[in-house]
């Protein structure tokens, strides 16, 4: 690899930005074609992923060494010190060419390979399924032809981009696809055309000769402004919230106060309002609603996602939540790869629109810890994902760019992976017994919106809690489900026995069938001691001076830990070779 | 003094408002000496409605037309709202309730009355005293005693009639060095470190004066705790003022303890907000979670809701020190403020529950309460005398006793297998040390208990809650032993405003509590199906 020129760095130190003692650990840094890796003394290993990596610096040479800071996208921030400044050199060039590649076919997707053969890779993809989605929802049928949503209320969830009116421009087909919209619903004669952005900006865009709709030109239209954030302003609120939250020692009042000039949580509230309006129209007033906003990839994705989630409990099932994404999101074309930055582009066009619509999910399962089958993890890890070009799922900006790719044929998709590794994202309280369309109506007063502590300080461990409920939980559910087994295992011996028992007369049969008793037994009380081990040594874990322990590190241990296998050390040193 | 000359009407017809939640009571309302009751007609189903006068922390009264509104904010936040018949009525309840709801004294108040079937008088109340705490630091260390140099209470008349004292130091010591201390708090043990054989040390400050006085005795004392500690072991004194302060309240005759007069210990201060600023910080708080028509802005830059935090987060970084000093340092560590009844008692308690893992226990932590606060002379009937809605000038109070439980709170949050108690126990506590039937948190001293013969008259908190029909409202399901320290963070990030009470009242609660049934129910179905394996194995044999 052209880019590489040293892999291996000894005596390399890593800071904690959040340690209360100034310690650090020692190790050695290796780089691959890939990763970057970091092995400590302990045999610890922290992998960091070169798509993952938004930001390189090499700070000014210190006593100790060169400091090199590396800001991820998935918000783990480390600092490395190396000894040698050419050393450091080497690498900061290095990871600068490799965190930013020009083209598709140089991203991680390419060349990962998971082992998996052709008919496999096709079954992965065929997983979610559009127009399975579309008739599951009961469409077309026969007011409605392949276009949204529709659901048992009649009434529908639409959406578009803005009308290119200007200040005057009409046009007729546009009013009678909307008058469609309004008659396929039987129930109410008006339709809301709700438009995402704040007012201002829609009557700025109207000089350019777009804007929006005229109230007078429609028949049976209510139109409604609900005033969400460009990328732009998201883009530059998020960078202000990591610039408060990365500040160690923050006084109370520096630290609240610097969440609110960044603004990002009322703009999080924005889009959340926004859902909710949406779901009122449909759910109160059974009347359909038409949603855009400039482009109608970004805000728009937001809003009719979210409101589905809100209106309809099968989107909050892990299969129901991945269809949401591949429908409101990846075959709507939200620009993943502009949004993200996959490829060296326009920085301007990086925004974290898709990070936000994971954060109101995230505040929904907040409220109700009972109506989501997923948990937190699955939505740290969909956005890992985003950003790690490992899948082809997010690459590419829109439905056509993604077929020119031969993203099928050349990728693999995430979602069978996160739907083997099930176990770890479900979430132990889910009911499913809630009625299906049960609406969820989430409180939006001001404190219901809390800090997302779990996303942007997932890597900073020591500002977690040491023990984690919800880990607790999930390991007792498990361990009931593995007695239950046990339970129905053993009757069925036991009926097994008893048929065999009055079958066979012989008592020398019977004495047979009575000593095999003792190992069954055996095995069970063994098995016990087995699963209730993880808890016990959870605990002896629990070290307050050095809280290794807390279930963000495990995932992300363990999603390191799953790579070694797929991109070994020798891989990277193999294709430098050729 | 009869209540019935406070009484101005015995009845009106009403109907009761209990926030968005609940639906309205109608019924007939009924002032007696120590409730308010509301009774619904013969037709209706449900129960009586009572509430505890003493509970109530504010009135408002407003009249209109031929009826009148009665709005009652209670020691707990609650707010209530009374829509009352008839003008007269409305003004003669509103009258009632202010006279009856702020009687000072102490012996006419509700514990003395109460008598509640199936609890017995003078149970529990033998629970917790200071000889069953240092019955556990006598088998761990030779170097204490139980003195009962106090047993008149005229050397400190906040401290209990025992207390645990260096071995060394005689009661003629002592004495003298009550007499060097403000309010006779000479230094005590507060809790035996067995690991590393140091100890936690409490007392008030000591008397130096603008002329530096010095005390042989204490000086004495301090040394004779360095001394019966591991041996090599250094002493901290964490002063509760800043640097500033400390030197400031000499000319009242106060100090700290001068660097040359105490060979081996040295002084940190770490200053911890007490008396007015924190009762402040506390009613802006309640004041700005009560309004839910804010923006997100005005909530986030309410200067309130941080500088409460800034408090949780001041004392758990104080109670993290004194722990580290005693659990890693190997160092003894004398904890004090001025009068060494309210900051310094927070850093004490939370210390030990950092460190010892007996205090986490249901059992343990009321132990705790009652030996390091209750006992300790954390004057409760002062500090909270009042709750955040009310106008009265305050005098005295101060929600100290709240900062400790909002900080083991965070603790359950951030360890939340580690406490054996949940929730429930920290906001009964909390209701209780503002209003309660038991006479636990009555008066400012044991000397006062003493007085009003509290423990023979009332019924002790303690025996109210350990009821097993109690039980599930206050254990933590997920509880298991840790036998190690629990280390907090202390970051921001990290601390969270504690919602459970502070929006107990304001925000609807289902969904929250019914995921936590379905946790009990997950828990307690382990525990069944665990035992059923082995019975069905078992059936073939029989």
């Amino acid at each position: 690899m052209e880019h590489i020129r040293t892999t291996k760095v000894e005596q390399v130190k890593l800071l904690d930005r959040f340690s209360t003692s100034n310690k650090s650990l020692t190790g050695t840094l290796y780089l691959t074609a890939t990763h970057l890796l970091f092995i400590d003394s302990h045999q610890k290993e922290t992998w960091i992923l070169h798509h993952h990596i938004a930001l390189v610096e090499k700070l000014a040479l210190t006593t100790s060494g060169c400091p090199l800071v590396i800001q991820c996208k998935n918000f783990r921030i480390v600092h490395f010190i190396v000894p040698r400044e050419r050393d450091c050199h080497d690498i900061y060039n290095s990871l600068l060419q490799l965190s930013k590649q020009a083209k598709y076919e140089d991203l991680y997707a390419f060349s990962y390979n998971p082992k998996q053969n052709d008919s496999e890779r096709l079954q992965g993809w065929q997983l979610i399924d559009l127009a399975e989605e579309y008739k599951r929802m009961g469409v077309p049928n026969s007011n409605w032809q392949l276009s949204d949503a529709n659901r048992e209320y009649k009434a529908a969830i639409c959406r578009c981009s803005q009308p290119l009116s200007g200040f005057s421009a009409r046009c007729l087909e546009d009013e009678h696809l909307l008058q469609a919209i309004s008659k396929a619903n039987p129930v109410n004669r008006y339709m809301y055309v709700m438009d995402t952005r704040p007012k201002l900006n829609a009557m700025a865009n109207r000089a350019a000769g777009k804007g929006y709709e005229n109230e007078d030109n429609y028949s049976n239209i209510r139109f409604q402004f609900v005033g969400i954030e460009n990328i732009h302003v998201m883009r530059s609120s998020l960078q202000k919230l990591l610039e408060v939250n990365g500040t160690k020692g923050l006084s109370v009042s520096d630290f609240y106060s610097g969440l609110e000039s960044s603004g990002w949580l009322r703009h999080i509230k924005a889009v959340m309002d926004a859902a909710i309006f949406l779901a009122k129209a449909i759910m109160v007033e059974n009347a359909s609603v038409l949603v855009h906003c400039s482009d109608g990839w970004d805000r728009t994705s937001q809003v009719c996602s979210l409101g589905s989630l809100l209106l309809d409990s099968y989107y909050r099932t892990i299969k129901g939540f991945m269809v949401l994404i591949e429908k409101d999101w990846i075959s709507f074309g939200h620009k993943f790869s502009e949004r993200c930055g996959h490829l060296d582009g326009d920085p301007k066009e990086v925004s974290p629109v898709f990070t936000q619509f994971l954060e109101c999910v995230w505040h929904l399962t907040e409220q109700f810890p009972q109506d989501f089958e997923f948990n937190e993890a699955f939505l740290l890890q969909i956005h890992e994902h985003i950003h790690s070009c490992q899948f082809g799922n997010f690459l590419g900006n829109c439905q056509k760019e993604r077929e020119e790719l031969k993203l099928k044929e050349k990728t693999y998709s995430l979602w069978p992976f996160l739907l083997d590794d099930q176990k770890k994202y479900l979430n132990p309280l889910y009911s499913s017994k809630s009625p299906k369309f049960a609406v969820l109506e989430p409180n939006t007063v001001s404190f219901s919106f809390k800090f997302w502590r779990n996303m942007y300080h997932q890597f900073d461990r020591t500002l977690h809690p040491r023990q984690s409920v919800f880990n607790i939980i999930m390991n007792m559910n498990e361990q009931n489900k593995q007695l239950e087994k046990d339970i129905k295992d053993l009757e069925s011996k036991i009926k097994q026995r008893k048929n065999k028992q009055t079958d066979e007369i012989l008592t020398k049969e019977l004495l047979h069938s009575v000593h095999p008793e003792s190992p069954t037994l055996k095995t069970s009380l063994c098995f016990k001691e087995q699963t209730l081990l993880p808890v016990n040594h959870a605990l002896r874990t629990i070290e307050g001076s050095n809280p290794a322990d807390n279930r963000y590190s495990e995932y992300a241990e363990e999603f390191s830990k799953s790579e070694p296998g797929v991109v070994s050390l020798e891989y990277g040193v193999a294709r430098m070779t050729c | 003094m009869e209540f019935s000359e406070l009484i101005r009407t015995g009845r009106a017809q009403a109907k009761l408002l209990r926030g968005p939640e609940a639906p309205p009571l109608r019924g007939t309302l009924c002032v007696t000496g120590h409730h308010l009751l509301l009774s619904p007609g013969p037709q209706a189903t449900s129960d009586l409605w009572l509430l505890l006068l003493r509970r109530v922390d504010s009135i408002q009264k407003r009249v209109s037309g031929d009826s009148g509104t009665i709005t009652l904010r209670c020691k707990d936040l609650r707010v209530l709202q009374l829509d009352i018949e008839g003008v007269e009525a409305t003004l003669d309840i509103a009258r009632s309730i202010e006279a009856l709801s702020s009687l000072e004294s102490v012996i006419t108040s509700f514990p003395f009355f109460y008598r509640p079937k199936g609890l017995r008088l003078g149970d529990a109340w033998h629970f917790h005293p200071p000889e069953r705490y240092y019955k556990r630091v006598a088998r761990e260390t030779n170097a204490w005693r139980l003195s009962e140099v106090n047993g008149d209470f005229s050397l400190c008349p906040s401290y209990p009639r025992a207390v645990i004292v260096p071995r060394a130091v005689d009661d003629d010591a002592l004495a003298r060095c009550a007499r060097f201390r403000q309010g006779g708090r000479f230094p005590v043990l507060s809790y035996h470190h067995a690991p590393s054989g140091t100890v936690l040390l409490r007392s008030s400050q000591p008397l130096t004066g603008p002329q530096k006085r010095r005390c042989a005795e204490d000086e004495e004392l301090l040394r004779a705790v360095l001394a019966g500690a591991r041996p090599g072991a250094r002493g901290f004194v964490l002063d509760t003022r800043s640097a500033q302060a400390a030197k400031q309240a000499r000319v009242t005759g106060g100090g700290t303890e001068a660097k040359a007069a105490y060979p081996g210990w040295k002084r940190l201060h770490r200053p911890l907000e007490r008396g007015w600023p924190l009762q402040e910080s506390f009613v802006r708080l309640v004041e700005a979670c009560g309004d839910l028509e804010q923006s997100m802005d005005r909530w986030l830059s309410q200067p309130e809701a941080c500088h409460w935090l800034a408090h949780v987060k001041e004392a758990l970084s104080t109670a993290y020190l004194a722990a580290q000093g005693v659990g890693r340092e190997g160092a003894c560590v004398l904890v004090h403020g001025a009068e060494g009844t309210d900051s310094t008692l927070l850093v004490t308690s939370l210390a030990q529950l950092i460190l010892d893992p007996s205090s986490r226990t249901i059992a343990g932590f009321q132990e705790l309460v009652e030996r390091e606060w209750i006992q300790a002379g954390h004057p409760f009937q002062l500090r909270c005398a009042h709750s955040a809605f009310s106008h009265a000038r305050p005098k005295h109070e101060a929600p100290t006793f709240l900062l400790f439980l909002d900080c083991v709170w965070q603790l359950g949050r951030q360890f939340p297998q580690s406490l054996e108690f949940g929730e429930g126990l920290l906001l009964a506590l909390f209701e209780h040390a503002y209003a309660s039937p038991f006479g636990t948190f009555l008066c400012s001293s044991e000397k006062e208990r003493c007085l009003c013969e509290v423990r023979t008259r009332t019924h002790s908190l303690w025996s109210g809650l350990n009821q097993p029909k109690e039980q599930r409202k206050l254990r933590n399901p997920l509880y298991v032993p840790n036998p190690l320290a629990i280390w907090p963070s202390v970051e921001l990030q990290t601390l969270r405003l504690w919602q459970g009470l502070f929006l107990r009242w304001i925000r609807p609660p289902e969904p929250s509590e019914v995921a936590w049934e379905k946790v009990w129910q997950i828990v307690t179905d382990k525990k069944t199906e665990g035992c059923e394996p082995t019975v069905s194995a078992s059936e073939p044999q029989l």
